[in-house]
């Protein structure tokens, strides 16, 4: 079992997140051509080791983080809010401590 | 090394046992090869004996970075069939089961090819609809199909949970009579003996580190654990390291991710499971009964990126949960072992046997959690493009640049699945 450290709630297992892939893809505008599209949405570098990744904690808070993962010893190194101005947010009207 | 059969059983058997020779040579790696096989897996020992047997190609190597058989070829829950309903799919699948039916007989290896049929489960009027218009498809292109009711479904396999307050109501399933099971490893050491006999290399602990390109680009060689070794051709069949390789080669990044899928054996009880049973849609799991008796099931994959060949516990609790609803006869079997294999999950889910841009290097790849059934006709078609550098017409499909043009092979009709694997 994996063990999440998000950063609204704390560590959790892995049962409560949901997987969203590469964070390292940067999605080109609109108007981009097929050839950036093409990489964004279909290649990837899948390395053996560390990976930077997206999770969604859908049966927590519902956030989607960025967790640093070493995908052969599944050594989590890191989390952060994917969307840090939501966190900031956050922090400011609810007072939420985020990592 | 001479053939097996009854009377060479007997023969060794009067004289102790002593005679028999190793199965395959345990060569050194010479400078060069006419054609490199990169993968020791089941894809890549049968594509080196292809090449051998039907192009007259026999200066082969196998290079594989552990033993044989180490990868998913010995991992898999080793399910035959070919019910796959979109082109490029339905003729290669059909293609790979032919040559399954003969396999033993062509390779002189008992491969325990055994044809029980695979019942795939439908819970729903939307699922009986959706399984009716695979089997038209399938009969359409001459693959044996039928759709079964609930009643013939309670005929065949009568323990199953048919209660009316069963999560999982079962209303019918789409059968497949051909389908059936392979022993994994008879296979791998199957396709390595007969092309050992063949004259091919077959090269243990020797991992590729690295290619020798020449001026204009061309792949000329590799780098390995046990010393430079160049050849001619060089193709590629490292299943879960597909994108790895790809990239040390110059070919780039390869639209596939590696994900972990686990297996599951339970201890061995009398028969008790005729068929493979399968369902999805509504959970994801199959299973059939050993001849040693365990049953032997599977679900989903660990689903994120992963290389390590072992899963974790949110899948084993899954996964148990579908044998509880379906088979609960089997609630107090113990299960006795389990481990992850890693997938080359392509982004539609259908595999590659194609060119790659670097010349001199051929890719066969992203074959998912399926390609344990491909492995006989992987083999064959991957041998015809390397040997005459155009695809054979049943794996003419199966091209890289379909991404690039969205002409994807989408077997589960979703859509595209980028980050689902
Ligand atoms: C748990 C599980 C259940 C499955 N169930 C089924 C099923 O029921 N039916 C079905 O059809 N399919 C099934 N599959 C899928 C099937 O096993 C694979 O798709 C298929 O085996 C892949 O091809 P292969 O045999 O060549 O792969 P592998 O056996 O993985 O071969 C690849 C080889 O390449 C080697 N390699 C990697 N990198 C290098 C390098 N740099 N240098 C040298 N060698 C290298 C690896 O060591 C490995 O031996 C299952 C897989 C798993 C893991």
């Amino acid at each position: 079992m994996l063990r999440i450290p998000c950063p609204y709630c704390g560590v959790r297992d892995q049962s409560e997140f949901d997987y969203g892939g590469d964070a390292t893809v940067n999605y080109p505008a609109l108007d981009a051509s097929e050839q950036e599209w093409f990489e964004a949405v279909y290649l990837r570098d899948d390395p053996k080791g560390p990976h930077t990744e997206l999770w969604r904690h859908a049966r927590g808070c519902r956030m989607w983080i960025i967790v640093e993962r070493n995908t052969v010893t599944h050594e989590i190194t890191g989390a952060r809010p994917a969307n840090p101005a939501h966190a900031e947010v956050l922090k400011r009207d609810f007072e939420l401590e985020t990592t | 090394m001479g053939r097996y059969s009854a009377w060479e059983i007997i023969k060794q058997g009067l004289t102790g046992n002593k005679g028999w020779e190793r199965a395959w040579r345990d060569p050194e790696p010479k400078a060069r090869y006419d054609a490199i096989v990169v993968g020791g897996g089941g894809h890549g020992l049968a594509t080196a004996y292809y090449l051998a047997k039907e192009h007259g190609i026999r200066n082969v190597a196998v290079l594989e970075k552990g033993w044989l058989g180490g990868g998913n070829a010995g991992r898999n829950t080793t399910i035959v069939r070919s019910n796959y309903m979109i082109p490029g799919n339905t003729e290669f699948y059909e293609f790979s089961l032919k040559i399954w039916e003969n396999l033993s007989q062509d390779l002189n290896y008992n491969v325990m090819m055994s044809q029980r049929g695979q019942i795939v489960l439908f819970h729903s009027p939307a699922g009986r609809d959706a399984a009716a218009r695979r089997l038209n498809i399938m009969r359409l292109n001459g693959i044996d199909g039928e759709l079964l009711d609930r009643e013939q479904v309670m005929k065949m396999v009568p323990h199953l949970d048919y209660s009316e307050n069963a999560r999982f109501h079962i209303l019918g399933a789409a059968y497949q009579p051909r389908a059936g099971t392979a022993r994994h490893d008879a296979v791998n050491w199957g396709f390595a003996r007969a092309a050992d006999q063949l004259g091919v290399d077959i090269i243990q602990n020797c991992e590729v580190t690295g290619f020798l390109h020449d001026a204009t680009g061309a792949a000329i060689g590799v780098q390995t654990t046990r010393g430079e070794i160049r050849a001619g051709k060089i193709g590629v069949a490292v299943a879960g390291h597909s994108n790895r390789v790809a990239q040390m080669a110059g070919v780039g990044r390869l639209p596939i991710e590696a994900h972990a899928l686990q297996a599951f054996v339970s201890e061995a009880v009398k028969p008790h499971l005729d068929y493979v049973i399968a369902f999805g849609g509504i959970g994801h799991f199959y299973i059939s009964q050993s001849d040693k008796g365990g049953m032997v099931y599977g679900g989903d994959l660990d689903m994120y990126n992963n290389y390590a060949q072992r899963g974790m516990l949110p899948v084993v609790h899954d996964v148990h949960e579908c044998v509880m609803q379906v088979m609960p006869s089997l609630g107090r079997a113990r299960l006795l072992r389990s481990w992850g294999g890693i997938m080359d999950m392509s982004m539609d889910g259908s595999p590659i046997i194609d060119k790659s841009p670097v010349e001199g290097l051929y890719l066969n790849c992203g074959w998912c959690y399926g390609g344990f059934k491909a492995t006989p006709a992987s083999g064959f078609c991957f041998a015809h493009l390397i040997a005459k550098d155009e695809p054979h017409p049943a794996g003419a499909g199966l091209r890289l640049d379909r991404f690039r043009h969205g002409a994807m092979i989408d077997e589960k009709g979703a859509g595209a699945t980028a980050w689902h694997h």
